[in-house]
């Protein structure tokens, strides 16, 4: 992890679990599926479910200041704690919460390399019992912006040819053939990918075992897919969480400076009326 | 508990690729599986054996896949060439 520009943000498995009782440490489980926390965890770690405590439940937005404070602070996380998030497929919604921690301005946030399914595969300890956490007090910061991309933003980046725009999404979802993930339901009305959108599906960032490519694949990856550091880059899926990863990847392990979330993305971009959609 | 007989495979069930990953965890199976891209997970089940839990998986799995439409591929200008005709 080392070539990394900020490896502080990448911690491994093994590390885990030689701090599992340092107290300034706080794990968290973050998954796709919300069942797989119940279904065991490592030892110490909450379960936050994105779908309730990680947005807003009536707008469609981010985790609303208050609520994130109430989260954290029921979480026994203060502002001086080491978060540490991990989760299921390749850390998709892990890498969406450390998105909205930086967004709320948690100074250490941390990202298990490998995520639920490194450490599964590995064959390491998982427990049912949910941790007695004392409750502490959480201020948040001012969300910070600078990091989300909005719907406006995408159309005047385009529009200018101001920002590079790079679609994480599966080359299916990409082309069009289908309007969403195998097996999951369909979100949008349309299908193909926002006009000048580059194709760098998330997956490519990381190694079979879940973690992340070393920093020059990934330099290799992005920079030879044409996205440079000149621009701002916007990565965009089709609800923000895989483009939480490649933000991650952009920001954290390549250092590129300005990197932002479109969180609208794909549900969207392909239901806005007369949108331009590119397909092949 | 430890995370005991964890295994991974790849298995098409109609046009799509899955993975099926199982694992014991004290006295019960736990399969999901997933769509491979994006790796989405469709369907989570347990059992007291390797095999319930991964058909019960499966099943789930299957059900969800067959909903999935695939749209053909026709350009706007591939369109306009077949109404010129």
């Amino acid at each position: 992890m080392a070539d990394y520009v900020h490896p502080e943000t990448l911690v491994s498995t093994g590390w885990i679990e030689e701090h599992k009782n340092d107290l300034d440490i706080r794990t968290v489980e973050v998954d796709v599926d919300t069942r797989a926390y119940d279904e065991g965890h490592i030892a110490g770690a909450v379960g936050w479910a994105w779908d309730s405590e990680l947005c807003d439940t009536v707008q469609r937005d981010i985790v609303p200041k208050a609520q994130f404070e109430k989260l954290l602070g029921e979480s026994g996380i203060d502002n001086n704690t080491t978060v540490i998030l991990y989760g299921d497929n390749n850390n998709w919604f892990a890498a969406w919460a450390f998105w909205q921690l930086k967004i709320y301005g948690h100074n250490d946030v941390r990202l298990m390399n490998g995520g639920r399914k490194k450490w599964l595969a590995e064959g390491r300890e998982l427990t049912k019992e949910r941790p007695s956490t004392s409750p502490k007090k959480y201020k948040a910061k001012n969300a910070d912006f600078s990091i989300r991309a909005f719907l406006g933003d995408v159309q005047k980046g385009i529009k200018r040819k101001s920002i590079h725009l790079v679609d994480v999404r599966s080359p299916q979802e990409f082309t069009g053939e289908i309007l969403a993930p195998p097996g999951l339901p369909e979100t949008c009305q349309r299908g193909g990918h926002i006009p000048r959108a580059k194709s760098i599906t998330w997956s490519r960032a990381c190694d079979e075992d879940g973690t992340f490519k070393s920093f020059d694949e990934l330099r290799q990856l992005y920079e030879g897919a044409g996205i440079s550091r000149k621009k701002p880059v916007v990565a965009y899926c089709r609800i923000g969480e895989r483009s939480s990863h490649t933000w991650f990847v952009l920001k954290y392990l390549l250092g590129y400076k300005d990197v932002r979330n479109y969180d609208g993305s794909w549900t969207e971009w392909g239901n806005l009326v007369r949108a331009p959609v590119e397909k092949p | 508990m430890k995370v005991e007989e964890y295994s991974k495979r790849q298995q098409q069930v109609g046009q799509w690729k899955v993975n099926i990953v199982s694992y014991r965890l004290g006295d019960q199976y736990y399969c999901t599986v997933d769509n491979v891209e994006p790796g989405a997970t469709l369907a989570r089940a347990q059992g007291l054996t390797q095999d319930e839990a991964e058909k019960k998986a499966l099943e789930k799995a299957e059900g969800m896949l067959a909903k999935t439409l695939v749209v053909a591929l026709v350009s706007r200008r591939q369109m306009k060439g077949t109404a010129n005709r």
